[in-house]
């Protein structure tokens, strides 16, 4: 389904729904540790190739590690607040703690291409996909 | 306590407001801590996703307004496969008391954490007296 942004009234909203349709996509069902954990990501295709993001604010590039191994990206790490000395708290809405989540594409992805971006809270993974696996046109007689 | 958990997912809280925006799109609020410490009130929100241009602070009539765009321009050509949370600008509004100092407040932003520090008036800072 390509997206086309005609109204750029409506763009930001439109992507937004769309966003919310694939809620309970099935894409990455099928792994062990495909849900549930933090931190929340969303993965979007770009002609061949995908780019996962997800939101990990207050966390340094330093505190986040990211391993690739065949389709499988582990990413883990810890998130930690200072509340500062003598504090006292009237709102907490804040998590703080480790995380540890490995997802599997159902694509085949290069391993030796991914690069991985983290700029104002928001990790972002670029899968690109491994040339064997990439369509191959078909000529017809 | 904290630090040795496992973090969970904490969804995005959606505005639902009385008004409704010129430009249509989702917005919502960031999780946001509050404490207070001597001599300020520390406020800060999560807000994944926000450059520094893009945040705008502003106190009004006692009301300190938080508002931070995303950059929708990286999500260009960008078709979604499978989604977990959604994304969009935040907005959030608290009522500040008399007791903050509305000229004195300082901001800072990094790696999608704004700190927002709001002085005390001097009336409302402890004063520590001297017992002879």
């Amino acid at each position: 389904m390509a997206l086309t942004l005609a109204d750029p009234f409506d763009a930001l909203l439109q992507f937004q729904n769309a966003l919310d349709s694939f809620r309970a996509s099935s894409w990455l069902g099928s792994g062990p540790s495909a849900r549930g954990s933090y931190p929340p990501l969303n993965v979007f295709r770009k002609g061949d190739n995908l780019l996962l993001t997800m939101e990990v604010p207050g966390i340094a590039k330093s505190d986040i590690a990211v391993q690739v191994k065949g389709n499988t990206i582990r990413i883990s790490g810890s998130k930690a607040i200072q509340y500062g000395e003598g504090a006292a708290l009237h709102r907490r809405e804040r998590r703080a703690g480790r995380f540890d989540r490995a997802i599997t594409v159902p694509v085949e992805i290069d391993p030796e291409g991914v690069k991985a971006e983290c700029r104002d809270g928001i990790l972002a993974l670029y899968l690109p996909r491994a040339e064997r696996d990439k369509p191959k046109t078909v000529a017809i007689n | 306590m904290a630090q040795s958990q496992e973090l969970e997912v904490q969804e995005k809280k959606e505005l639902v407001s009385k008004e409704e925006a010129t430009v249509p799109a989702r917005y919502f609020m960031p999780h946001t801590d509050i404490f207070e410490t001597d001599d300020a009130l520390n406020v800060i929100l999560e807000v994944p996703g926000v450059e520094r241009k893009d945040v705008e602070v502003s106190v009004e009539n006692d009301v300190l307004k938080i508002d931070a765009k995303i950059g929708f321009k990286n999500y260009e050509g960008l078709e979604p496969v499978y989604t977990e949370y959604n994304v969009g600008h935040f907005t959030r509004s608290f009522t500040l008391s008399n007791k903050l100092d509305q000229q004195q407040i300082s901001a800072h932003l990094q790696d999608g954490v704004l700190t927002l520090v709001l002085k005390k008036a001097k009336e409302a800072q402890p004063r520590r007296i001297a017992i002879d």
